[in-house]
């Protein structure tokens, strides 16, 4: 079965989806993310789905349940390089993606997840408590 | 009223909703909609795929593009065999659903396009009609 790499990036793990998703995929991703999360002990989950022409309700699900999945093992999840169709689309779609937050591309996405870095380990670039 | 020929494309796998929706996207573009409008009918055209597919239990999408007088645009005719809808309001209500999704799949359509009708019946089956034209 395919899979989705999941690539590590200083303190966040990035996902390209370029492949149309189904079911089991969408599945093996979560899983595999969680694994990837506990593993690095990533602050940051950045999800890029530029090349996707289409967000409907089932790649929503998926999004909201990979941002829920990573909050709970304390890891940011942005979503980056969401074409502008697509954005307006989400609105009257209805899909309000909660606790995912957006960014223009990956870069913009990594600046998200450093800053929520800085604070979580403070002046010191040490991890508090 | 000007039809060109429909183009039937069965629904019975997660291949099958992939090659709806491209389809449904080269009728769009063929319409002249612009790329907004292209996504939102493909985006409500995967919603209803998918529900014929995970509800219904499969079944067919017939694709016809139309032009009315010089209006040009794209319906689809989602079909199932499948257990029905038996409250039809309740469904098209954000949020409800009788599986694990969030619910929007029916309502969002409706909202993504010109015309929207359900027939279903309970035990019978399904039938759902969606149709977008090329904003002026
Ligand atoms: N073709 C169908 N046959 C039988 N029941 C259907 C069909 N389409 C929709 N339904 C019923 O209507 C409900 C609402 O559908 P809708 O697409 O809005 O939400 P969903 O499919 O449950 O979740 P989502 O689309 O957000 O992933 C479904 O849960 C199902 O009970
Ligand atoms: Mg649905």
């Amino acid at each position: 079965m395919d899979r989705i790499p999941i690539l590590k990036m200083g303190d966040a793990l990035l996902i390209t989806i370029q492949v149309d998703m189904h079911d089991r995929l969408a599945i093996a991703l979560e899983d595999d993310l969680t694994q990837k999360i506990v593993q690095t002990r990533a602050k940051g989950v950045l999800i890029d789905i530029s090349s996707l022409e289409i967000v409907d309700s089932f790649i929503g699900r998926m999004l909201d349940n990979i941002a829920a999945v990573s909050r709970i093992l304390d890891a940011e999840t942005v979503v980056v390089g969401m074409r502008p169709a697509v954005a307006i689309t989400l609105v009257e779609l209805g899909l309000s993606l909660t606790g995912v937050k957006t960014a223009l591309n990956v870069e913009r996405g990594m600046t998200l997840i450093g800053k929520r870095v800085a604070t979580i380990r403070g002046p010191s670039g040490r991890e508090r408590g | 009223m000007a039809e060109s020929a429909a183009d039937v494309l069965p629904i019975r796998s997660g291949d099958d909703i992939v090659r709806v929706r491209q389809q449904v996207r080269i009728r769009a573009v063929a319409a002249g909609f612009s790329l907004v409008d292209q996504t939102k009918l493909v985006t409500a055209a995967s919603e209803l795929a998918r529900n014929t597919l995970d509800h219904g239990g499969g079944g067919r999408v017939r694709i016809e593009s139309v032009d009315l007088g010089g209006r040009r645009g794209v319906r689809l005719t989602f079909e199932d065999e499948g257990p029905g809808i038996p409250d039809i309001a309740r469904a098209l209500q954000d949020g409800f659903t009788t599986g694990t999704g969030l619910g929007l799949g029916l309502g969002g359509a409706k909202r993504l396009t010109n015309e929207f009708s359900i027939d279903s019946a309970p035990g019978k089956g399904t039938r759902i009609v969606i149709a977008r034209w090329k904003s002026v």
